[in-house]
């Protein structure tokens, strides 16, 4: 067995106890609440026989083991639990809501890692003044709040040049132009910030792989600059910008809730931030699992991007 | 005798430093014939690397380079990116000192042999690789076909410094620079790789300038050697001669201090004082505040002068042979 | 012999963008500090009289839906942010390096023991695991600060660890647990102090990213419950009335772009100086 399959098996049976510990956190939420959840659930229509009763229903009232092996047997069914207050399974709400929330955040990425890795790399090799535009770049970038440069992306996008809507939402499979329309400003706010983080890493990386002996050694033997900075100083940065971006992607997936809730998009974020706000505490875990099962994989993802770069790591060398 | 295949005449390297102007190389002049070593040795800091990286072009930009280099009668110094981008890997070659760190990790090491044929000739990619399995063959690597796929780190030092070679040499260089590839290494791979280099130096005829601050590396395998004191060429000479009468003060004391040279054993020779700071006026003869035999006239630039067939920078052999008959 | 811990060299000058990070930072503190004497009008006083009014020589930052001042509500606002960014950094911190710093130094089951737990933390992107602990326990500037000093922990804990793993290796080190100085010594004494530095630099950066969760927990109506004016709630207000009234949305917001910037400026300033090897992120 070649070493890389290897090691894309030890990778991937490293998910399991990850996936196991957040699906125990995911699962302490509600039962973690000070208090009584159902009584606060309920809220002023508490009354001792609703809330025996509702306990039972969301089975709160057996074993904590029951209630967990419950609970994960579900999951692997696709039953995520009843929303509480609509009554309805999540698992369709999920369903609606995921797209919204994947369509954003690939997207976003895509558009910062199409600007950032470039720009990066430019100016890692580039001279005085590239640099410094692209420093005030990156400063600029990391130190506005995301949805503060939203809000002023809408002042001037919408309100005053009217060129797009401030809100709402259209999904891709209807109307592919209009979708666009919808997720340009908020891919665009969310893009912003994370293309920062990206040009840096990935200028720090080129950076400091260009300083390395075997680059002095390339020109030693008289390769093409080009081919230097490009077949193999990337190559070796790549490594650490994609696990910064795999890192990155939480940070992307925490500006979505808030930008999620900014346009207004019918996301997983803007579904969570308002089951917090009515105590839904199913809706919540559902939630918080679905973010959180999501940013594990695109780290699974990336690690294994950067096992098939770097052969040292794919080795268990590094 | 034939032409020398490198020549350097008054190499000069200045850096600007914040205190003044360093002048790391004082006008070296030395030559390379093809087939021949020539060992260049002296402690670290003495510019030796500085002088081969000069040779190649790779010093940074603020370095400022005067003098001849010639290869093959072709000046280099001053020439276009373009010319030494085709020379460098073809007709002049370097290799470094610690061979874990002068390969690409990410690549296979076939390919970092391949690539130097790629860069220079116009042949295909599958006669590059065969030519590089050929190269690694040659240099000792066992199993070349298979292993030619494998990265650096499958390899242990050695085995990576055989590659640096074979890459450096894939295109039949007349030009070998060798700045310390040893000292990374196992003294019992060391041997090997220094024959190594002997014996593709005698069978393609390449001229090898062999950089050390190791007496006995250059001992083992140079023809010539050259001795190098704070940016300065002080002393050279064919090896045996070097090593049975040293005529520069440094060379002498650098010689006494080598433990094996001591009769009384538990006390090692030192040179006393230090290598001076390059920054600011140093008089003509760098190693005068450390010499025991210093004169007014070190203050000025000693004249090269030939003892046989030994050329010393030396004021105070320059008079002995001037006046034989004056008792020292 | 002596047993104290050998000082760092001191090292390239702190860069200008760093001590213009200072003066920023310093200005801001001041001024939040001291909100009550330069705040022209009281936060929360409603006056219909000014509602929605634009920018003018007693309102320099213009009045929002209620008729209060924006300058008086971003000043106090600005107190809770720096408050909640700059405690929440401080006490993750106090967990953070004692617990690197053990880890590092004995290595082994005790680094396992310590690091595994914490690394899990990190399985969840920062302001998910903000946002649960805000669902179990409820909203509140108390409760961001707490969730923003957990999110860190790992983090913190990370940089210190390695660091001391470094630091635990020099030989002087290992020298001075030889000669029986005891392990609880040789930590305070000379682990801590000497691998310490990159954790200000993570910290400072940190502090930065805090204040703009925290700003993003008000904006969502999770983190400073109003009455209390706050940054992020001012943004959240500011919306309905974007077009009327922009200067709700923008001084708020240029003031938190501030304060990250300064943080930002000192945290890679620091870096420039203390840890130019990069044991941060």
């Amino acid at each position: 067995m070649s070493s890389r399959l290897r090691f894309i098996i030890r990778r991937l049976l490293q998910t399991v106890p990850v996936l196991f510990a957040m699906s125990v956190f995911v699962f302490l939420i509600i039962r973690l609440v000070p208090g009584d959840p159902v009584r606060t659930m309920l809220g002023f229509r508490a009354t001792d026989t609703n809330v025996v009763q509702v306990r039972s229903q969301l089975g709160l009232d057996r074993s904590l083991i029951a209630q967990y092996g419950s609970f994960v047997g579900g999951l692997f069914h696709g039953d995520f639990g009843t929303d509480f207050i609509s009554k309805s399974p999540l698992r369709e709400l999920l369903a609606q809501r995921l797209p919204v929330t994947l369509e954003l955040t690939v997207f976003a990425l895509g558009l910062a890692v199409l600007v950032g890795i470039p720009l990066g790399i430019l100016a890692s090799t580039g001279s005085g003044w590239v640099r410094r535009a692209t420093d005030g770049f990156v400063i600029a970038g990391i130190s506005v709040p995301d949805f503060w440069l939203g809000i002023m992306l809408v002042l001037l996008f919408s309100a005053t040049w009217g060129l797009l809507p401030p809100s709402g939402f259209v999904p891709l499979t209807e109307d592919p132009q209009q979708n666009l329309r919808y997720l340009l400003l908020p891919v665009l706010t969310l893009a912003v910030a994370e293309s920062a983080y990206i040009l840096r890493t990935t200028r720090g990386a080129m950076e400091s792989v260009l300083n390395q002996p075997f680059v002095t050694f390339l020109h030693a033997k008289g390769i093409s600059h080009r081919r230097i900075v490009y077949r193999h100083a990337f190559k070796n940065a790549a490594a650490p910008v994609v696990t910064v971006i795999g890192i990155q992607f939480g940070v992307l997936l925490g500006g979505a809730i808030v930008i999620e809730t900014l346009f207004g998009l019918p996301g997983v974020g803007r579904l969570l931030v308002s089951a917090i706000n009515q105590r839904n505490y199913p809706v919540v875990q559902a939630g918080v699992l679905v973010v959180a099962a999501m940013f594990i994989v695109v780290s699974l993802i990336t690690d294994l991007i950067v096992g098939w770069l770097d052969p040292r790591v794919s080795d268990g060398a590094l | 005798m034939n032409a020398a295949a490198l020549v350097l005449t008054d190499l000069q390297v200045d850096f600007d430093v914040p205190g003044g102007r360093v002048s790391a190389v004082d006008r070296v002049t030395l030559s390379v014939r093809p087939g021949e070593v020539v060992g260049l040795v002296g402690e670290s800091g003495c510019g030796k690397s500085t002088l081969a990286n000069a040779v190649m072009g790779l010093l940074p930009q603020q370095a400022h380079v005067s003098g001849s280099v010639a290869v093959e009668g072709e000046e280099i110094l001053g020439a276009t990116d373009h010319r030494l981008r085709e020379l460098r890997g073809n007709r002049i070659a370097m290799i470094f000192q610690d061979p874990s760190t002068s390969l690409d990790p990410t690549c296979s090491v076939g390919s970092q042999v391949a690539e130097t044929i790629l860069a220079h000739r116009d042949i295909g990619k599958r006669q590059a690789r065969e030519r590089a399995i050929e190269l690694m063959s040659e240099v000792g690597i066992p199993d070349a076909r298979s292993r030619f796929s494998d990265p650096p780190h499958r390899f242990s030092g050695g085995m990576r410094q055989r590659i640096v070679i074979a890459a450096a040499l894939a295109n039949d260089p007349t030009v070998l620079i060798a700045d310390e590839p040893t000292t990374a290494l196992d003294v019992t791979i060391q041997a090997q790789v220094l024959s190594l280099i002997t014996r593709l130096s005698k069978n393609h005829g390449t001229a090898v300038l062999l950089i050390s601050h190791d007496l006995g590396v250059i001992a083992q395998v140079a023809h010539q050697v050259g001795v190098m004191y704070a940016g300065q060429l002080v002393e050279q000479a064919p090896v045996d001669q070097l090593f049975a009468s040293p005529q520069h003060p440094y060379t002498r004391a650098l010689l006494a201090a080598l433990p094996s040279a001591h009769l009384q054993p538990g006390r090692l020779a030192v040179i006393p004082g230090q290598v001076p700071d390059l920054v600011g006026d140093l008089p003509g003869c760098r190693f005068l505040d450390r010499c025991a035999v210093s004169r007014s006239e070190c203050i000025r630039r000693p004249v090269p002068v030939d003892v046989n067939s030994t050329r010393v920078s030396c004021w105070d052999v320059a008079d002995r042979i001037s006046n034989p008959t004056v008792a020292r | 012999m002596t047993t104290s811990a050998v000082k760092k060299r001191p090292g390239p000058r702190l860069r200008r963008s760093a001590m213009a990070g200072i003066l920023i930072l310093a200005l801001l503190v001041l001024l939040a500090i001291f909100a009550p004497v330069f705040a022209p009008h009281d936060p929360e006083a409603v006056n219909a009289a000014r509602v929605l009014g634009a920018p003018n020589a007693s309102y320099p930052f213009g009045s929002d839906v209620l008729g209060r001042d924006v300058l008086s509500r971003v000043l106090y606002g600005l107190r809770v942010s720096l408050l909640v960014s700059i405690l929440s950094v401080l006490m993750s911190a106090l967990f953070a390096v004692p617990l690197g710093a053990l880890a590092g130094y004995f290595g082994g089951w005790v680094d396992t023991v310590i690091s595994r737990p914490l690394d899990m933390l990190l399985v969840f992107p920062a302001l998910l695991l903000a946002v649960s602990l805000i669902a179990i326990i409820g909203p509140g500037s108390a409760v961001a600060t707490l969730a923003i000093a957990v999110i860190y922990l790992p983090i913190l804990g990370r940089v210190m660890r390695g660091s001391s793993l470094s630091v635990a290796r020099l030989g002087y080190v290992e020298g001075a647990g030889s000669r029986g100085s005891g392990h609880l010594k040789t930590l305070v004494g000379h682990v801590i102090p000497n691998s310490i530095s990159p954790v200000l630099v993570q910290g400072s950066i940190l502090a930065g990213f805090a204040l703009q969760i925290e700003a993003a927990l008000s904006f969502l109506g999770l983190g400073t419950q109003p009455p209390t004016p706050s940054l992020g709630g001012m943004l959240a207000d500011g919306r309905d009335v974007l077009v009327q009234a922009p200067w709700i949305e923008i001084f708020p917001g240029a003031t938190i772009a501030l304060a990250v910037l300064s943080f930002t400026l000192i945290g890679d300033g620091l870096r420039a100086k203390l840890d130019p090897s990069g044991v941060t992120r």
